[in-house]
């Protein structure tokens, strides 16, 4: 058992939009250096706690820390300069901005170090280098997935949410978006992913939690609940 | 009345109409042409029976409400305020241009006012008055009245209107179809899911907001006895007053509306006492010349009611009788 | 060869149209940046066109009176700018912040009420009858006159229209180079794009909104000033009458898109001053009463017909 506080927890979260309650009691924690992925038949509430994290809806009990510092209340646009760097689902590059200034933007709250981390990124994602004058909304899908990506590690995060990364692509970029995970995660990032894809999910994640109806279901390691029979008949069943 | 109109496109519908000038206009100048006497100025001239008058300008606001209705329903509620806006511009200058109709910028004056319309003798040498009795009889019976009894028979009508008017919004707003406004107005893709012809519905609140305006504008001719393009309808004072009537009173509601409208004319009426009082005070004490701050004042007045719109909008944003909703039953 | 045809049209049609074109631009680019960004129609801006003329004249007026200096207009527009920018700021505070999440109807109605407010403003102070901004006829320049007369193709343009077109054209250069350069000005673009990606991007929106009121109220001034200098008078309605032809212009250019706004405002004015030319017969094609009806007209077909405009900004 380690002391150290886990880089993001989520105390016994109450939350929902307006006065419609989504989540009745989440509790979910993210390691230094782990990958943990949430997965959850539609409506379960994945995506609504990430937005939990980001103050994007209405916490009505407990707490989200981050490196132990609560951060329930603060603003969304506060939150980046805290720490956490957010990949939304849908709408998650400036369309009509080309791919550098769409990585220039990320790095809005950084005040130095922008060329430097503009090379990693780069090299990181290399199709990006030839197209960094193309307005971003002219890629493809798999391609407008990284430079989503890439924005958010602009800044020096302490922990990545990536909110369904694989959401309408091709098989082909979805495994190329799941070793990048992994090659991100390897510099020491911690990731938190929500996924529709829980297979794939759970194969590239340490740990996953699975939530239903707000609450927590399972929860346990990546191969653990990959090898899981009541979990395996609810999701990984059919070939996903 | 204007403020009642109003409150079916917004209240009921969500619509924001900026161009009520316009369709006033249109009301006005319909009802004047149609029931004036001949003159070379203008076109019409028809001398037709006041009722005809009335229910044409209604009519032909409808029309125009209908026109443009279904060209821009579908527009978002900036849009919709721009092309109002611009319309109530465009109505504003044919009538300005199209001097043959409508004697451009000079106006129409002579319009016949209800009651009074009796001192002249067309009105009552024809049917249906010639039914009831001679033209003689009538002639006498009309010197014999007092010389201001039109007065409270006009006032005591158009309060009579008004109120036939808010009583059918009443039951309009009780409705089914009122309701269905309501949960258009609440929740439009819902109602859409619900298989509502929300755009037609729409539609219909708009063309009845404009017949009422219309009606609005064919009192006001009466009322006015002359009327001419720009400063009879000066936006300004007809769309921003009334919507600040509307919004004060109270958006949605009925009563509100009507509440609103004599709450403002009220303020602006008094404000106008007021400041000219204050004037001569001023005036007696710094030597400045009287004229000059009249005309500032009046814009003075303006300014105040502007800024006392932005307060309502941010302290009381539903006004000062918010909406009473039907509840299932129907009633109130 | 220079007929009577092209030295009446060009001269007295397409190049008004022209200057008219950059005084709706300058307008525009204002109210499509603040569609793209604020994401609300203001109704208010046309008002501050005028008042940006108005306060440069009374600069003029004052420093001509108090040290006998005779400033010319775009001289004494830019400390005018500075008092303008002060007072979007103080509107934007007290009048359009406290709707900031709220429908944007709410924004548009305050807009409105702000439009009677400035304009009743401006009446109390300033009086509502027309001042001259400056006297007398604006006479052809003679170096261009002569230059092109000897190509036997006379282009007459006094120097107000000079002094319009390229300032306008400054104007749309440095605002380029803001918008695609500038840090502050990628920003501006990233949250007319997507003020919610923006937000936890880490973009501090309010900054950006107050860089937005900033470079559309410039330009609003300009656009104010260059109008006074063209028509050579003051008047309380300035603002109205060139409200529905900017913001036609900014539909037709496309919300959100300055270049679009450009484009569309030389579009409108130059409609609005070619229809008047008489192309059939001896009179005009269509009635000058109704020349304002033109931008109107444009408006109302992009809405039906291609909402996005020509460079495909937002629709809603």
């Amino acid at each position: 058992m380690n002391n150290i506080s886990p880089a993001l927890e989520l105390k016994n979260i109450y939350a929902g939009y307006g006065e419609t309650e989504i989540l009745h009691g989440v509790n979910l924690s993210v390691s230094a250096g782990e990958i943990v992925a949430i997965i959850g038949p539609n409506g379960a509430g994945k995506s609504t706690a990430i937005k939990a994290i980001l103050g994007l809806l209405n916490i009505t009990k407990g707490s989200v820390l981050l490196d132990g510092n609560d951060i329930t209340d603060t603003a969304p646009d506060r939150v980046v300069t805290k720490g956490i760097s957010y990949v939304p689902q849908t709408h998650n590059v400036f369309v009509n901005l080309s791919v550098q200034e769409n990585l220039e933007m990320g790095a809005w709250t950084r005040s130095d170090g922008i060329d430097e981390r503009l090379e990693e990124m780069f090299k990181l994602f290399p199709d990006l280098r030839e197209k960094r004058k193309q307005a971003a909304g002219s890629l493809s899908g798999g391609q407008r997935q990284m430079v989503a990506m890439a924005k958010a590690l602009m800044v020096d995060a302490k922990v990545l949410l990536l909110d369904e990364p694989t959401a309408g692509l091709s098989p082909k970029y979805r495994g190329e978006i799941f070793s990048t995970i992994k090659e991100i995660n390897s510099t020491g990032v911690p990731i938190l992913i929500v996924e529709q894809n829980a297979k794939q999910a759970l194969g590239c994640a340490n740990r996953g939690y699975v939530l239903v109806d707000g609450t927590n279901r399972f929860q346990g390691t990546g191969t653990d609940l990959l090898e899981d029979r009541d979990v395996a008949r609810m999701f990984l069943g059919g070939g996903e | 009345m204007i403020a009642l109109g109003l409150n079916v496109q917004w209240g009921f519908a969500g619509l924001f109409n900026a161009g009520i000038a316009g369709f006033v206009s249109i009301g006005a100048y319909t009802y004047a042409l149609l029931t004036t006497a001949a003159s070379p100025l203008h076109y019409g001239g028809l001398e037709l029976p006041l009722a005809v008058g009335i229910f044409t300008a209604m009519v032909a606001s409808g029309i125009i409400a209908a026109l443009i209705g279904v060209i821009c329903i579908r527009l978002r509620a900036d849009y919709l305020a721009i092309a109002t806006i611009g319309i109530a511009e465009i109505i504003k200058l044919i009538l300005k241009n199209s001097t043959e109709i409508t004697n451009g910028p000079r106006g129409i004056n002579k319009i016949p006012r209800l009651w009074e319309n009796f001192t002249e003798e067309r009105f009552y040498t024809d049917w249906p008055m010639s039914w009831f009795m001679s033209v003689d009889t009538w002639q006498v019976f009309f010197a014999s009245l007092p010389r201001w009894w039109w007065q409270p028979c006009f006032a005591l009508s158009i309060i009579i209107v008004v109120y036939v008017v808010y009583r059918l919004l009443e039951r309009l707003r009780l409705s089914p179809w009122g309701r269905m406004m309501t949960a258009i107005r609440e929740n439009e893709p819902a109602a859409h899911a619900a298989g509502k012809h929300v755009e037609g519905r729409r539609v219909e609140a708009f063309i009845l907001g404009s017949v009422i305006m219309g009606l609005a504008g064919a009192v006001l001719a009466m009322h006015l006895r002359l009327i001419e393009p720009t400063n009879t309808f000066d936006p300004s004072k007809m769309t921003f007053l009334v919507w600040v009537m509307l919004i004060a009173g109270g958006s949605g509601n009925n009563r509100g509306a009507i509440l609103g409208s004599f709450l403002i004319w009220i303020i602006w009426s008094a404000s106008e006492i007021v400041i000219n009082v204050g004037i001569d005070l001023i005036a007696d004490i710094t030597n400045v010349h009287v004229g000059i701050l009249t005309t500032r004042a009046g814009y003075l007045r303006m300014l105040l009611i502007g800024l006392l719109l932005q307060y309502i909008l941010q302290k009381y944003p539903l006004g000062i009788l918010p909406e009473s909703r039907p509840t299932a039953s129907g009633k109130t | 060869m220079w007929d009577s045809f092209g030295f009446e049209f060009v001269n007295f049609y397409f190049i008004p149209g022209i200057v008219l074109g950059c005084i709706y631009a300058l307008g525009a680019i204002g109210i499509t940046l603040t569609f793209g960004i604020l994401r609300f129609a203001n109704f208010a801006h046309g008002e501050v066109m005028m008042t940006g003329a108005y306060v440069t004249w009374t600069l003029m007026a004052v420093t001509g009176a108090l040290f006998g200096w005779v400033l010319h207009p775009l001289i004494a527009a830019i400390p005018s700018i500075f008092v303008m920018i002060i007072l979007f700021m103080i509107i934007d505070r007290w009048f359009y912040k406290p709707f900031r999440n709220a429908p944007t109807i709410k924004l548009v109605i305050a807009s409105f009420g702000m439009m009677l407010v400035i304009r009743s403003l401006v009446q109390v102070l300033w009086g509502p009858n027309q001042i001259t901004f400056v006297k007398g006829i604006a006479k052809p320049n003679s170096f261009v006159r002569d230059l092109t007369g000897s190509f036997d193709m006379m282009i007459l343009v006094p120097n107000k229209h000079f002094w319009i077109m390229t300032g306008t054209l400054i104007i749309v250069l440095v605002l380029g180079y803001l918008l695609t350069r500038t840090r502050i000005g990628k920003a501006m673009r990233a949250v007319s794009d997507s003020p919610d990606l923006a937000l936890v991007t880490g973009i501090d929106v309010e900054v950006v909104i107050r860089a937005t009121w900033i470079v559309g109220g410039a330009c609003a001034v300009a656009a104010g000033v260059f109008l006074a200098m063209d028509i050579q008078m003051l008047e309380t309605t300035m603002g109205f009458r060139m409200l529905l032809p900017m913001f036609a212009a900014a539909i037709l250019g496309g919300i959100g898109k300055p270049y679009g706004a450009v484009m569309g405002g030389l579009v409108i004015g130059l409609a609005e001053e070619l229809v008047s030319y008489p192309w059939i017969g001896d009179s005009a094609l269509i009635s000058p009463g109704y020349k304002s009806g033109v931008a109107f007209a444009i408006m109302i077909v992009m809405l039906i017909v291609r909402p996005s405009g020509l460079f495909k900004g937002r629709t809603f």
